[in-house]
């Protein structure tokens, strides 16, 4: 794409892409860091985690303002105007994503204090490796103006909502196999659904991504396996 | 009991189209002025009762191709047209055409607010008189209220007809040629930038305007602002160095263009 007549857009445009970079590497290290310290006990990282929401929110704000000024100062048109405003939706799932990784952080010492918790977060360790590739991928393919890849990334999320199904009735065996397991897996449990909800943002970004490079809207149809209501009436 | 004639059966269809009527058409429009070719074979097809935007850097022959529409480019030496235009499937380059009732039909308003150095009445009574539209002063005086009310000027006016026209702001003014320019009850108005010499409230009651003419009349506007292509009109053409490079529906224009040059344009990445 051929620069701008007035260069200074070029600087607006692309510090809104540099925020979008920087909090989609933010939401990696973030959803990284809780799961890896739900697997350890690691306390310390699970309290870094929730201190880097405040920096992933304080980002939100600031592109929020330079989109908004941005669209007053310049009234950007077509690739230019896809990518501001698809950049300020990005940004909101971006935030959301940051908010369901401290949620997993805030769980860590509460799941620490039962029992053997590294056996129970067993499908949970395999299901955050599939949503982090996820997460660092769509941001990837977005810089890279991939739109075919966008697509795929976004197909795969379907895997993620199989995983989830499976961990439920993982985590559902292992309470009903020792009822003292019931408080740590119930928490297990809240941490693999906001794994699950974080693909869902992921497919959001992908979506919007999409959008952005092609100028054509995904169709809305999407497969969708969340099986866990009827795993329940099974069980 | 079946008296329904063809005509009227289709007359009661025709509102479930979704195709608009073709209201002027070009066809491999060339235009020459000396040795200097400034058109390129288009094809633009305008519809009927629609705004349809032209856009393009200087010199990329939109002004020309609005100029062709009611021959004002006759009226410029060395000025050659080639190709087909056609005002409803009729040729308007037919020699058997009478230009002065084709710019009737077809009413052009300027760049710069032009109104004659006489009264706003007189302003606008001029044409339907020229043209001996009316029958006595009392029609002449309605059709003179009737078109300075299209325009959106009767109520700033009507105290003063009498006053001269050049005395009105650029604004109104350029309402002023508008409302000439609708007096004589043409089927297509175009326009040249009309907006360029007014200030952004001006701008916006032409707007305005513009959206409520269209219920009637059809409307091509040649315009610099991109916004205000984008706010006016329902199809837009893009043009460069002489030829049309895209045309489609203004919305798609503006967020997903399928040119390169029509994307560079739109959001200002010109060499």
């Amino acid at each position: 794409m051929g620069e701008h007549t007035v260069t200074s857009f070029d600087d607006d445009l692309e510090h809104i892409q540099r925020l979008i970079n920087d909090m989609g590497d933010l939401s990696g290290t973030m959803v990284s860091g809780a799961i890896r310290a739900l697997l350890t006990s690691d306390s310390a990282l699970a309290q870094r985690v929730v201190s880097d929401d405040a920096i992933m929110d304080a980002r939100q704000r600031e592109l929020d303002d330079r989109a908004i000024t941005l669209i007053a100062k310049r009234q950007p048109m077509a690739q230019d105007l896809r990518a501001v405003v698809g950049g300020i939706r990005m940004a909101g799932d971006l935030e959301r994503i940051g908010d369901l990784a401290k949620n997993i952080a805030k769980r860590v010492s509460a799941v620490g204090q039962s029992p053997a918790p590294r056996n129970l977060a067993h499908g949970i360790e395999g299901m955050s490796e599939m949503v982090l590739e996820q997460v660092n991928g769509v941001i990837k393919h977005y810089i890279g103006r991939d739109g075919d890849a966008l697509r795929d990334l976004r197909a795969a999320d379907e895997k993620i909502d199989v995983k989830y199904t499976s961990v439920f009735r993982e985590l559902l065996t292992y309470m009903m196999e020792d009822p003292r397991n019931i408080t740590s897996c119930t928490h297990l449990l809240f941490c693999a659904k906001n794994l699950e909800r974080i693909g869902d943002h992921v497919t959001n970004i992908a979506e919007n991504a999409y959008y952005v490079v092609t100028g054509e809207q995904l169709p809305s149809a999407r497969p969708k396996f969340d099986e866990t209501a009827q795993a329940a009436l099974a069980e | 009991m079946n008296i329904l004639t063809e005509a009227s059966v289709e007359k009661k269809l025709s509102p479930m189209k979704n195709e608009p009527n073709i209201k002027m058409r070009g066809e491999k429009v060339t235009v020459h002025y000396g040795e200097k070719q400034a058109l390129f074979g288009v094809d633009l097809a305008v519809p009927e009762r629609q705004v349809t935007a032209l856009i393009g850097p200087s010199g990329c022959g939109k002004s020309t191709f609005l100029r062709c529409l009611n021959r004002m480019n006759d009226t410029i030496d060395g000025c050659r047209v080639d190709g087909k235009i056609t005002l409803d499937q009729e040729d308007v380059y037919d020699p058997k055409i009478d230009v002065v009732e084709l710019r009737a039909r077809v009413g052009m308003v300027f760049q710069k607010p032009n109104p004659f150095p006489k009264s706003i009445y007189e302003n606008v009574a001029y044409g339907p008189r020229i043209h001996g539209l009316t029958k006595n002063k009392a029609e002449l005086d309605g059709v003179v209220e009737s078109a300075l009310k299209k325009a959106a000027l009767w109520n700033e006016v009507k105290d003063r007809l009498q006053e001269s026209g050049t005395g009105l702001s650029g604004g109104q003014q350029q309402r002023l040629c508008i409302a000439r320019a609708i007096a004589v009850s043409p089927e297509v108005i175009l326009m040249d930038e009309p907006c360029s010499a007014l200030d952004p409230i001006a701008t916006a009651k032409v707007e305005e305007l513009i959206d409520e003419l269209r219920q009637n009349y059809t409307i091509i506007i040649v315009t610099h602002s991109m916004q205000q292509a984008a706010r006016v009109s329902q199809r837009t053409a893009m043009f460069h160095i002489g030829y049309l490079v895209e045309e489609g529906p203004t919305d798609k224009m503006f967020t997903n263009p399928d040119d390169k040059r029509t994307q560079d344009y739109i959001t200002g990445r010109f060499g």
